[in-house]
């Protein structure tokens, strides 16, 4: 039988922990937790194959929030991510990350990923930050997911690859119980129980559509298609500040990185068309973003990322990372162009929509210990709401949630659900298969994310929202009514349409909800142009009650490290000023 | 409503000579996260199957006999 072939199929099987998402935060919540307890069962699950799945697919070219005794401390990192995000942090969880994240790398570096060092032998760390020094360059960054692999073998991790979860089953009273999945070449589906589920599944990436109109033409891996986001908030999670958008400064048209990360510490920086510089910070922040805006529309754009200053050695040195390690198409690209970073500047562009904590501070809602707002439910990596991830969060915080998973699991027994929601899920995923005529995902997806740009792309306009919550309730009508899938892989992008159509809901509701402006470019709402402290110095919680998705404050907890009134604003001041 | 076939140039071109999914590899299928190649019932080599490229290079890095070329697609090129 060929693969893609529909086949009708339903089995069961069980474990304590359940990961879902094999890419960064995944990988290490299983290994931390077998580790934790090597007679439990661990299985992690995965929609592509973990080998090569996730953000870091093709490696990472550093570390971008390296929090290194010598160079930054975890009060200093703490004061510089709370800054960077309006002052909209629990503090608590972005501490013990920084407390924590220095034992990761050297565990990383055990793994066989190696780290910069100076000639003592020293880290090499790097100054982006407006504030600190974090970032740390990775010369074989490519080999970061091998090394993966190979720990997850070593301790016997139970890996499903080609499995797509699509629902998160719970108990009468609320406690986690498994989830239902459905395999991407058979659509056969597959409901695992377990005492403690994992969401590490990675941003929301494909909400909006990039200007080249290629849909899979993605910032973040175009698998990522917020499929965390849409079971958590039917498990009747929280999510957290979803209206804090991701939008990042990228190569125009190739939609990746340039990256400023990689090539400011060698002395590039972000220029205008008249070769100045604007912006005072490279770190990717909401606050830099609206500059990055407010340059391309003065007429003083195109915005570029400026090497060609540099001496050829340099830029060479340059290429070798940007050109090998997690984009390496970028060369490609460049060189299909005829740009040579010697000469020519790289022209720069701002990218579509998304949710990722990784850079901004949105996500599942999760506490210190990575748990959500459900019993037994946790989540880590891009998706969960510790701002400013990254990877090296994803890692860390992966681990935190796989040692508390475990604990949990130890701890309770199997949760019973209702086998009316195994077959009511059943129904739902294979409704597009059932239709003889109709219209396919590509055009539904294509559709939803063009209402995505049209009507969601800051600055947020109340009655532009409100258009778009129409237009994009009439393409969910379609969704649900018509859509078909005439083969599993049409299947496995139809319930992906799913998830980006309940992101881009989610993305409306949270984004009216909060009614002032914040976090800069991310949530500009030109009704409420004004920073409102009085009344929004807060987190919104949005959640599924009684069926419909209602919004909440929550107050930002007392912080761990206190916060000076003139350092307060130091992320507001990003335009460079002209001085006498 | 009748559904049309839509033509596009896909970014990803296996070389034929080199591939040996008709000796059983499957390296490049088994890697892909976005699960877009596959192998050919007729000619019992690896194609792209589905022009959904997010233009990440496993397939090509992966592969063990050099027989994959990754292409930015066309129209962000």
């Amino acid at each position: 039988m060929s693969l893609d072939q529909i086949v009708d199929g339903l089995s069961e099987v069980s474990c304590d922990v359940l990961v879902i998402g094999g890419g960064t935060a995944g990988p290490m919540a299983a290994l931390k937790a077998k580790l934790k307890n090597p007679k439990a069962n661990v299985v992690l699950l995965e929609k592509a194959n973990v080998k090569r799945s996730g953000a870091i697919s093709m490696g990472m070219d550093g570390l971008n929030n390296a929090v290194i005794p010598g160079y930054a401390t975890p009060e200093q990192y703490t004061k510089e991510i709370t800054i960077a995000n309006d002052g909209i942090v629990d503090q608590k969880a972005v501490y013990k990350y920084a407390q924590n994240c220095y034992s990761i790398i050297e565990e990383l570096d055990s793994f066989g990923i190696r780290f910069l060092k100076n000639e003592n032998g020293d880290y090499a760390v790097k100054k982006v930050h407006h504030i600190g020094t974090y970032v740390l360059p990775m010369p074989n960054g490519e080999t970061v997911k091998k090394a993966l692999y190979r720990q997850l073998r070593r301790a016997r991790i139970l890996i499903s690859n080609r499995y797509m979860a699509t629902r998160l089953l719970k108990s009468a009273d609320g406690r986690i119980a498994g989830a239902i999945s459905v395999n991407t070449r058979t659509a056969e589906m597959l409901v695992i129980k377990a005492k403690a589920v994992i969401l590490c599944m990675g941003a929301a990436g494909r909400l909006g559509l990039p200007t080249s109109g290629y849909m899979f033409g993605t910032y973040e891996n175009a698998a990522n298609s917020g499929d965390g986001y849409s079971m958590a908030y039917h498990a009747g999670a929280a999510l957290a500040n979803l209206e804090c958008y991701q939008i990042n400064p990228l190569i125009k048209d190739y939609n990746g990185p340039a990256c400023a990360y990689v090539a400011g510490p060698f002395g590039a920086f972000t220029a205008n068309n008249e070769g100045s510089r604007f912006i005072e910070c490279d770190y990717w922040s909401g606050q830099m973003m609206l500059e990055f805006y407010n340059e391309l529309l003065s007429g003083k754009g195109p915005v570029f990322l400026q090497l060609k200053h540099l001496h050829p050695d340099t830029i060479s040195e340059i290429e070798s990372t940007l050109h090998k390690v997690e984009r390496p198409t970028r060369g490609l690209f460049q060189q299909g162009r005829g740009v040579d970073y010697r000469s020519e500047s790289i022209e720069m562009h701002i990218s579509e929509i998304g949710f990722c904590s990784g850079h901004s501070a949105s996500g599942v809602f999760v506490d210190d210990n990575a748990r959500t707002t459900v019993p037994g439910l946790y989540a880590a990596g891009d998706m969960a709401s510790v701002p400013h991830n990254y990877m090296l969060g994803a890692f860390t915080n992966g681990s935190v949630a796989g040692v508390d998973a475990m604990e949990f699991a130890d701890n309770h027994d199997f949760a019973e659900f209702d086998a009316a929601d195994v077959a009511r899920e059943r129904d739902r995923v294979m409704a597009p298969t059932k239709r003889e005529d109709g219209i396919p995902p590509n055009q539904i997806e294509y559709k939803t994310r063009r209402l995505v740009n049209d009507y969601l792309q800051p600055p947020k306009v109340t009655r532009k929202y409100e258009l778009g919550m129409r237009r994009l309730a009439e393409a969910r009508e379609d969704m649900e009514e018509r859509m078909i899938a005439r083969n599993a892989h049409e299947l496995l992008r139809a319930l992906e349409v799913q998830s980006i159509m309940d992101c881009a809901d989610m993305a409306v509701h949270a984004s009216l909800y909060r009614e002032e402006s914040r976090w800069g470019l991310y949530h500009w709402r030109t009704d409420f142009p004004e920073k409102d402290n009085e009344n929004w110095f807060c987190h919104t919680l949005l959640s599924k009650r009684d069926g419909k998705m209602s919004s909440e404050k929550r107050a930002v907890e007392p912080y761990v490290v206190p916060i000076a009134d003139d350092e307060k604003d130091l992320y507001d001041k990003q335009r460079i000023r002209a001085t006498a | 409503m009748p559904l049309a076939s839509y033509q596009t140039s896909v970014p990803v071109v296996v070389d034929d000579a080199k591939c040996i999914a008709d000796k059983g590899c499957t390296v490049c299928v088994d890697v892909c996260p976005l699960d877009v190649l596959r192998i050919s019932d007729m000619t019992n080599k690896a194609y792209m199957a589905y022009d959904e490229c997010w233009y990440c290079m496993p397939c090509e890095a992966d592969c063990p006999t050099g027989a994959v070329t990754v292409n930015i697609p066309y129209l962000l090129r």
